[in-house]
């Protein structure tokens, strides 16, 4: 009996594989492949086709939407992080009523579908002139992953003992100097956590980056390379090259990184 | 005092506009210009009778219940798989994590090649063996299977790394304990390690919940809530409703709703799963 089940599970985790590498496999060939060439998509094609990097990269502006999407993530994290912190400081160390309510406001935030607040954010972005200027967009970014990044910052400062900080404030150091000087440099580990699962969020965000960052010129990765798949749909070849090309960087970060992308989703779910 | 610009950012980019977007939901107002006009309830009203409302509403609670409840088996299975001594598992785990980290679109586009009509990678299957192509998007029900297979196999990793993380948390001596006492591998698994799994359990049907209930971007690329109106999740009606027909006031009332159920549906089901929470 037992070997039965090792050898189902074997066979379950196989197909599970095989399920989530086709798309990558038919992506990967789909993209080498010149127009004419009608070979089934399962196919491995006898000479690479590189033209339809050269389609994207040229009409699909993808190299021009990365770099959009680089500054929107990076400064987004950036801030991400340092308000996240700030505010998990005094969240872990006083459990004040006051306190428990700011962190059920955060809660309720993660909650919050973007779609649902999409009319009345669209016309005050309008308002204030924030369509289709990077900070517009970028502060929506950070207000949206912020709950992640304090419950996160929370729960390791948590662990963090106080005698450090009581020490220094014995020393005459006021709660300012003690967060930058001694608790700042003890969140290294956390950091990592918080810039992988916000910058991948913020990477990969499609409907705000879609209607904040309109223009050709100013649009982020992912709305680009959903109006290039739209648009060049009989050249599929293209759409897929994009597609790669998009997804690129994030997979590079994973394969490096790997141990700190599982232990940063772990972290991020297990919250409060 | 430090939480302030935290406290700002959410006061000025969601709970103002959801505040916002509650007062325009008992208006006509169209999104463009400056007039507006008091309702009342009427734009709640028409959502009863809306067939393509209540629709997308189906749809969303399709698309959230559905891939929440296949991604904990699938999840859950291969946890426990990867939770054994068996060669290459950090491998496996790997590849079935990657696609968290793709942009739906793009997990929406390469799927499109799969399912295309006409050069569709699993229509030269069917035709391999003999079948006819199938136009699997142009079917409302195969097309929200699709949609649910997709959403699920791609956001699956995360329950898997739940559990294994919670299986990776039970002590070891509660198996040799029981099994001393003679305890079956079925008896294992239901009286110490499922009821063990809960706080797991709870994290990631919530988190899987939400992200069902709220889908727009895979939607949007597979099928744009076509054939007709027949696959919308309420996130995309909405959108339809606000930029294609102009009415900002319905649209607000039925972002109010989605919102609304969302924090219900998450509330419940936390006390549900809470109250069974066990302790050894």
């Amino acid at each position: 009996m037992d070997k039965f089940w090792k050898k189902f599970g074997v066979a379950f985790l196989f197909v599970a594989i095989i399920i989530q590498l086709t798309p990558f496999y038919i992506t990967l060939t789909t993209s080498v492949k010149a127009k004419i060439d009608l070979s089934s998509r399962w196919r491995i094609p006898s000479s690479i086709y590189w033209e339809n990097f050269k389609v994207a990269i040229e009409r699909g502006l993808i190299l021009n939407a990365i770099k959009n999407s680089l500054i929107v993530t990076s400064v987004s994290v950036l801030f991400i992080c340092i308000v996240g912190a700030l505010a998990a400081y005094p969240l872990a160390r006083n459990k004040s009523k006051l306190n428990m309510i700011i962190l059920m406001i955060t809660v309720v935030v993660m909650m919050v579908p973007p779609l649902s607040i999409l009319v009345p954010l669209y016309a005050m972005m309008n308002k204030i002139g924030g369509v289709n200027e990077y900070w517009g967009l970028i502060l929506l970014m950070i207000t949206l992953q912020l709950p992640l990044s304090i419950f996160l910052y929370r729960n390791f400062i948590t662990t963090v003992p106080v005698e450090l900080e009581e020490a220094a404030r014995i020393d005459g150091a006021n709660n300012i100097q003690i967060f930058f000087k001694i608790i700042m440099p003890l969140l290294k580990p956390v950091t990592t956590s918080v810039i992988i699962i916000t910058g991948t969020f913020i990477w990969n965000e499609y409907v705000l980056s879609l209607y904040m960052l309109p223009s050709r010129s100013m649009r982020t990765l992912t709305p680009t390379i959903a109006s290039f798949f739209t648009a060049h749909s009989t050249n599929m070849g293209a759409a897929s090259a994009a597609s790669l090309m998009g997804m690129v960087p994030i997979v590079i970060l994973y394969l490096f990184l790997q141990k700190y992308f599982i232990k940063g989703a772990v972290e991020g779910a297990i919250k409060g | 005092m430090l939480y302030i610009p935290a406290l700002i950012l959410f006061g000025v980019f969601i709970f103002y506009p959801l505040f916002l977007g509650m007062g325009l939901s008992f208006t006509d107002w169209d999104g463009y210009h400056q007039t507006k006009d008091f309702v009342g309830g009427q734009n709640y009203l028409r959502l009863l009778t809306d067939k393509y409302f209540l629709g997308s509403l189906r749809n969303t609670l399709i698309y959230g219940f559905g891939c929440t409840f296949l991604q904990q088996i699938l999840g859950l299975m291969l946890a426990l798989i990867l939770n054994s001594k068996l060669k290459g598992k950090n491998i496996a785990r790997a590849i079935i994590y990657l696609p968290i980290l793709i942009s739906q679109i793009i997990m929406g586009c390469m799927y499109y090649l799969l399912i295309e009509y006409s050069h569709g990678a699993l229509n030269d299957i069917m035709i391999l063996f003999g079948g006819e192509r199938i136009a699997w998007l142009s079917s409302t029900n195969i097309a929200i299977g699709i949609i649910v297979f997709i959403n699920t196999f791609q956001f699956m990793g995360i329950s898997m790394i739940l559990y294994l993380a919670g299986l990776q948390s039970i002590p070891e001596m509660y198996y040799e304990a029981a099994s001393i006492d003679g305890a079956k591998r079925w008896d294992l698994f239901k009286r110490i390690t499922f009821p063990l799994l809960y706080p797991a359990m709870i994290t990631s049907v919530t988190i899987n919940l939400i992200g069902g209930l709220k889908l727009f971007d895979i939607i949007r690329v597979m099928t744009n809530g076509g054939p007709g109106y027949s696959t919308n999740s309420i996130s995309t009606f909405i959108d339809l409703t606000y930029f294609d027909s102009q009415s900002a006031g319905y649209a607000s009332a039925m972002g109010v709703l989605l919102f609304t159920m969302i924090l219900v549906v998450t509330l419940i089901l936390n006390m549900m799963l809470k109250s069974r929470e066990v302790n050894y």
